[in-house]
């Protein structure tokens, strides 16, 4: 083909485009494409040399079918080919292509690499220009690989063009962002910085944006670009908008340089420097001068550069946030945007204005423009404008305007749009919380919220007043009037009904004085809202008439009626059915003392965070909550409803599943039966902690070992402390409270028993405290994890625990703990982990101590550590034969020990064995002639010594006088390990 | 209940657009043309559903045929009604395109006024709509003919109108097949079908009665065990076991369901009698024998014999056979003993076409195709070869036993009608794999 040389015209290729775009339809277009790769193939085909003409004009086809969604899978080789040709068309068109249709085969990467290596070491600056281009646009890790060194070279050598530099420094920038472990500045940091005083300002403003990238991922090592950065900005600024002839964009000097300073001085705090420092604020002051002049031109994109530039300096104070003057000057002018007709300044102006009421200095200054906010919250007619509308409101509420940005913020609710209501109720809640002066108010608001927008009012609003209600008393009255007169209305809101419900069950009483709200009234009131009702207000509902019928007694009638009718005591769902039968029953059988106790007034809530504002935390969106505001939150919903500890002790009343009641089950262990196979869904952390225990055993125990061998002995400090003989346990009653440990509790030794034959469960449980125990057991060695759960909503301090043993249990326990955290938040949990190391065999078992304050008073309690011997355990599996045969060589008296005792707990065999297994020996079957009986056999693992056990127990259903027996006998080779486990299994069974 | 019916071009532009039921929108029209015509990936489903309206569509060359119902419709009646539609327009004005609809738009309204009420199909019947829906103007015809279209339209035989004369009684049979295979390259049969058409032409005088008889293996058998053992044995080869079949709405399904025997009364003109489709016994009219080995990895060869399998007397037309090429093919070379070979780009594939061939020859082509290298390891896939024919005899082994016809009124009877009878078999998709 010969050569045409005219231009970069290529007619095959205009040709070609021409007849695609001519396809009548997709079938033709194919054939079309199909016949030109056939065409292109026949020309690529290795025997005949392509000019660079026709080259360049196939591979260009190429890729216009590839930009028709076709695949291409040759002509690689020719683009690579096109890239180490002289001519500039020519090479423009292979690093296009390589550009798109780059694949990661290794053999053409290593050619691509090597023709952009060869352009880089050119001195043609377009052609350096082209590779610098490719790697950015490719961009992968293979070229940030080769090229990450060499790159940085270009940008700061001497003698690099302009054009050149400003290639490398965006093709550095996007390397960096891609592989930013492989690009690394190291010794060309300082001459990178000094691009900023480069006399192009095209390589500034490419170099800016590279520094701006790396000095967000180390500061340190760019700070010297503060200085260097603001004494540019100065030049810019004070220059007239003549001086930089080609980057004066209408009238406004190189108006993206400025804004790229600025923001990459918001990446530094303000210079400390005083020169520098004064240097910007000038320089800021002159900003905001500038924009108070007269445009120079009409044109919108003079305006637009302006205000540009004019924001991110805004931004820049803003950031700084310790130049009051400033920020009242840049308040101001925000101010006048506010009005602006033009909607995207106006937008911009309540974006920027939300985060300058935070600062201290300007929020007085914000406070002034409410009018001109709440009037764009009406009249604005863009959704988004108006949202930032209501974020400004939010943040610009303080105690002084709260009631009027409440009051705006409620009736702008009304004609909201559906996508912001949420979030506008949320902010409404808070506020009301957060600045209420009187309740009356805040009820009063938060009620009308749930009439306006009641389906966007979220489970926490209404649990949230609830808590305020009942934490306050003075409020109490109103809010109850307020609810009972808000019921009225025939239509309400569900979660207007839970409220009413609630609230009226608890301080209806405070209002019946008033003929119009008698008791009945207020009955039948919340009952002809109870059919409308979905299963959970249902619920609560009912709760609400059980504590009616406490209130007043003269109501009871009507309420059993209406308990006994088929549709709530039939009613197909499980819930109501049993709340239903429960208290109908409760409300028949119980006495009026009882029912008083039991349907008590709630207690007060324990405080903490407001989860209306961990809600809103949750909903992304600028300027939501900033992190100064959710303190605040937290301190004055604080003194909102600290309302004090009042009766913390008192039971808690009708504890149900729909009563919002934080300190119901801490440990949702109340319910678990006692054996610790508590059912998984209950979902409290005890109950995940043994739930893993099984499989997590081993490995535990394996890292037991190491942990033991650095045991030392026991410390004798703790012996001191110990003032009376841990035999004599029943005689000091608990309440004694005294800085010595006190004696064991009474029960403590029942305690003890429950844990012969299981490892986990509830230790000890009293009002204040739960103690739960998970433990582990593998050959002589043990650990043990002790929770101590806080039930109360108040911390304990100074808690701490002690394990103390005497006399031979010295030689025979090891036994090793860590301290726990000496404060024990209000219904918290901490844990504790004990190691225990057998030496010998023993009988009785280590004292746990627990001291702590609760409110003042010292709490002691001493338990003993359910630690016994069997739980050294070893199984031993052994048929008939061996087990008899070691059963008559331990024949001697004083090995064996023999108890017949009543059986406690019936004799189910199932049990039985349940119970035998969790003694750790191995039940053997089929070993007994008698097949009711049971043997067992284990060695107990100390470390002195392996003592072998055999037990047999023999039920005997029908005893004398109908009693059921059992006999149980133990033989080991010693004799202290036969009586010990003797004496603790007649317990068990 | 078709809600509406809507015809686009190829670029979506709608042509004709009728909308019967008001649950269908104007918005439909643009639905359909968004989601499927412009779709991005092909939309190969005929049924699209679109916010809770069911689309049904055909294409015809270049022509989108779009019936839309918000009901829960029989979708094979649908169909059914599009292909009547498309054959009751290509009656009218000829082949299905762009101008031909544009020319002729206030007859397809008129059309689509008649064959559907209220989206309901009703007669469409081309014979019995030319009577009423003229092309050219007509005379307002006179009272009697008026109440003899409406009696006929409305009465039994909707399809026939009383006093058609003609001079030559004359009846025209064509037994249309087109065969189907896939073979295996080693000659292995993995599936085949033959689908007929019997195509009638009649010109006959009167209401006729009409009865048709095929070597049908369920009539063959009967007729066997009441005639002679000898004959059953004789004619029991040659039937063929018909898997299942459609008729004309003028066939007496009462009579076939009772006796098996064909018997109507035939519109005036051209219509299809009845559809079939065999599976068993068929004669493959063509055997493709590919040998393709792969020299290198830049060179293929290629070798296919085809082998003619019918009666040396008759003579196969068409044929054509597609080699398949890879997808980076650079060069081919073709050398063939019979016909025409040329190498496709637009259509990377191989056409070797030869005008006529006798039955029981062979013929051969060979290529060599030569492939640019690729760095795309994907190997090709070697779709199957192709091939297209027309021979002059049923590939299904259908023969027409009699066709009698019986006019009580006028005068004529069976001997004088002159009767044609013609075969024709075609390919359907006849593949060989490679």
């Amino acid at each position: 083909m010969p050569a045409v040389s005219k231009g970069d015209g290529m007619r095959g290729l205009a040709v070609f485009i021409s007849d695609i775009r001519n396809c009548k339809s997709k079938e033709a277009e194919i054939k079309r494409i199909n016949k030109e790769l056939a065409n292109i193939r026949s020309k690529f085909k290795g025997d005949k040399a392509l000019d660079g003409y026709s080259k360049k004009k196939y591979v260009c086809k190429l890729l216009f079918i590839f930009l028709l969604g076709h695949d291409i899978d040759f002509g690689h080789m020719e683009a690579v080919n096109l890239l180490s040709s002289n001519k500039y068309t020519e090479k423009q068109i292979g690093y296009l292509f390589i550009s798109v249709l780059v694949n990661s085969n290794s053999e053409l990467i290593r050619l691509i690499n090597n023709g952009i290596k060869n352009d880089l070491s050119s001195r043609n600056p377009t052609f350096m220009c082209l590779a610098l281009h490719c790697i950015a646009n490719v961009g992968s890790r293979e070229m940030a690989e080769a090229f990450a060194g060499e790159i940085p070279r270009i940008l700061v050598a001497g003698d690099t063009m302009d054009s050149v530099k400003q290639s490398a420094a965006l093709c550095l920038l996007r390397l960096y962002k891609t592989s930013p472990d492989l690009v690394l500045m190291g010794e060309w940091t300082s001459r990178v910085v000094h691009l900023l005083n480069d006399q192009h300002m095209g390589v500034v403003t490419a170099a800016i944006s590279l520094i701006t990238c790396l000095s967000q991922k180390n500061p340190d090592e760019f700070k010297t670009c503060v200085s260097l950065a603001v004494s540019r900005l100065s030049r810019i600024v004070s220059s007239a908008s003549t001086d930089l002839q080609d980057y004066t964009y209408y009238f406004v000097p190189a108006p993206w340089l400025s804004c790229k300073l600025l923001r990459l001085l918001q990446c530094y705090p303000p210079p400390e420097d005083g020169a520098v420092k004064g240097r910007l604020v000038e320089c800021l002051e002159t900003i905001l001068n500038k924009a108070q002049e007269p445009p120079k031109s009409k044109k919108v994109q003079h305006s637009n550069a302006k205000n540009a530039i004019l924001f991110e300096a805004i931004a820049l104070i803003i950031h700084y946030d310790s130049e009051p003057n400033l920020l009242v000057r840049a308040c101001n002018q925000l101010g006048q945007f506010l009005q602006h007709r033009e909607t995207n300044l106006r937008y911009l102006a309540l974006e920027s204005m939300c985060t300058l009421a935070s600062s201290e200095f300007s929020h007085e200054a914000v406070k002034t423009h409410i009018e001109t906010v709440i009037n764009a919250l009406k009249t604005e007619r863009d959704v988004s404008v108006r949202q930032r509308a209501a974020d400004l409101l939010y943040a610009m509420c303080d105690r002084s305007n709260a009631k009027q940005i409440v009051a705006e913020m409620l009736s702008y609710l009304e004609t909201a749009d559906y996508s912001i209501r949420e979030e506008m109720v949320l902010k409404v809640a808070i506020l009301a919380e957060k600045y209420a002066v009187d309740y009356s108010w805040y009820v009063d608001t938060i009620l009308n919220l749930i009439r306006i927008a009641g389906d966007y009012v979220s489970e926490e609003v209404w649990y949230r007043v609830i808590q305020i209600v009942i934490n306050r008393d003075d409020v109490q009255g109103y809010a109850a009037k307020t609810v009972f007169e808000a019921l009225q209305a025939p239509a309400c809101h569900e979660n207007m009904v839970k409220v009413g419900g609630y609230i009226l069950g608890e301080f209806g009483n405070l209002i019946a004085g008033d003929p119009r709200s008698s008791p009945l009234v207020q009955f039948n009131l919340l009952h002809s809202k109870f059919h409308l009702c979905s299963v959970p207000t249902r619920a609560l509902l009912l709760s609400a008439y059980i504590k009616f019928i406490n209130l007043f007694p003269e109501t009871k009638s009507t309420i059993q009626e209406v308990l006994r009718s088929d549709s709530q005591i039939r009613n197909s769902d499980v819930e109501l059915q049993q709340r239903a039968v429960e208290y109908l029953k409760l409300s028949s059988i119980a006495s009026t003392d009882v029912l008083a106790t039991v349907l008590e007034e709630m207690p007060p809530f324990p405080e903490r965070e407001s989860s209306i504002l961990a809600k809103l935390k949750k909903k992304k969106g600028p300027g939501a909550v900033s992190s100064t505001e959710q303190e605040d939150g937290k301190r004055e919903g604080g003194e909102l409803n600290g309302g004090g500890e009042r009766g913390a002790d008192s039971t808690i009343a009708a504890s149900n599943a729909s009563t919002p009641s934080p300190s119901a089950d801490l440990l949702g262990l109340r319910s678990s039966g006692p054996v610790s196979a508590a059912p998984p869904s209950a979902g409290s952390l005890l109950v995940d902690v043994f739930s893993e225990a099984g499989p997590a055993a081993p490995a535990a125990a394996v890292n037991d070992d190491g942990f033991l061998r650095d045991l030392e002995p026991p410390t004798e400090s703790s012996d001191s402390l110990l003032a009376e003989g841990p035999g004599d346990s029943d005689s000091a009653p608990p309440s004694v409270v005294s800085e010595d440990p006190a004696p064991p509790m009474p029960q403590s030794d029942e305690l003890l028993h429950k844990f012969v034959c299981k490892s986990n469960g509830v230790l000890f449980e009293n009002q204040l405290l739960q103690i739960g125990v998970k433990s582990e057991y593998r050959q002589n060695l043990g650990r043990m994890y002790l929770f101590y759960g806080n039930k109360t909503s108040v911390q304990f301090v100074s808690f701490s625990t002690s394990v103390t043993y005497t006399g031979e249990l010295q030689s025979q326990l090891n036994v090793q703990t860590k301290p726990v955290e000496p404060l024990v938040e209000g219904g918290a949990q901490v844990q504790q982990v004990i190691n225990i190391e057998c030496l010998t065999d023993f009988s009785d078992a280590p004292l746990l101590n627990i001291k702590f304050r609760y409110g003042g008073a010292l709490q002691n309690l001493t338990l003993k550590l359910p630690v016994t011997v069997n739980k050294f355990f070893q199984p031993t599996e052994m048929v008939s034969h061996d087990f008899f045969q070691r059963w008559k060589q331990l024949s001697q008296p004083q090995q064996e020990a023999q108890k017949i005792f009543k059986a406690s707990h019936g004799m189910d065999k199932e049990v039985l064995k349940g119970k035998l297994l969790g003694l750790g020996m191995a039940l053997l079957e089929n070993v007994d002639p008698n097949p009711e009986n049971f043997v067992c056999a284990g060695v107990i693992q100390t470390k002195a010594q392996q003592v072998g056990c055999l037990l047999r127990l023999e039920p005997n259903a029908q005893a004398q006088s109908g009693e059921q027996m059992y006999r149980l006998t133990l033989r080991s080779s010693k004799d202290t390990v036969s009586k010990r486990l003797c004496d603790l299994l007649a317990e068990q069974f | 209940m078709i809600g509406g019916l809507f015809i686009y071009n190829h670029k979506g532009e709608v042509l004709i657009s009728r909308v019967y039921r008001d649950d269908i929108g104007r918005n439909a029209v643009d639905a359909f043309r968004v989601n499927v015509i412009h779709a991005r990936q092909q939309v190969r489903c005929p049924v699209t559903n679109i916010a809770r309206t069911s689309f049904f569509h055909v294409k015809r060359s270049n022509i989108w045929l779009a019936a839309a119902t918000k009901q829960n419709v029989n979708a094979a009646m649908v169909f059914e009604f599009l292909y009547k539609m498309c054959d009751v327009m290509t009656a009218y004005f000829g082949k299905l395109s762009e101008d031909n609809i544009k020319n002729n738009f206030v007859l397809i309204y008129e059309l689509l006024d008649e064959i559907l009420d209220f989206g309901y199909p009703q007669n469409s019947e081309t014979g019995a709509l030319k009577t009423f829906i003229t092309q050219q103007g007509v005379k307002s015809q006179t009272k009697e003919e008026q109440s003899q279209i409406t009696s006929q339209v409305t009465g039994q035989i909707g399809w026939r109108r009383e006093g058609i004369k003609y001079r030559r009684n004359e009846l025209f049979l064509d037994v249309m097949e087109s065969v189907n295979l896939l073979m295996s390259p080693q000659g292995q049969v993995l599936s085949a079908h033959v689908s007929g058409r019997v195509v009638m032409k009649s010109y006959l005088s009167g209401m006729p009665e009409c009865k048709f008889g095929m070597n049908d293996k369920i009539v063959i058998d009967k007729q066997g065990k009441g005639g002679s053992s000898d004959e059953a044995g004789k004619s029991g080869k040659q039937s063929i076991a018909i898997d299942d079949c459609t008729f004309n709405q003028c066939v007496r399904l009462s009579k076939f369901d009772s006796e098996r025997s064909i018997s109507f009364i035939p519109p005036d003109g051209e219509f299809e009698l009845m559809r079939y489709r065999t599976t068993k016994d068929i004669i493959l009219p063509f055997r493709v024998i590919p040998l393709v080995r792969e020299v290198g990895r830049t060179k293929l060869e290629v070798k296919v014999v085809i082998k003619s399998n019918f009666k040396p007397s008759l003579l196969a037309q068409k044929i054509e056979v597609r080699i398949p090429t890879p997808l980076n093919t650079s060069g081919v070379q073709v050398i063939c003993m019979k016909g025409k070979a040329k190498y496709k780009a637009s259509e990377n594939s191989i056409v070797w076409k030869i005008k006529r061939m006798a039955g029981m020859k062979e013929s051969q082509i060979s290529a060599e195709i030569e492939l640019l290298p690729t760095n795309d390891k994907k190997k090709w896939a070697r779709p199957p070869i192709s091939m297209n024919f027309e021979v002059p005899f049923a590939p299904s082994g259908l023969k027409v036993r009699y066709l009698k016809v019986f006019e009580s009124k006028l005068n004529y009877s069976d001997h004088d009608v002159i009767k044609w009878v013609r075969y024709i078999g075609r390919s359907g998709i006849y593949e060989t794999r490679c």
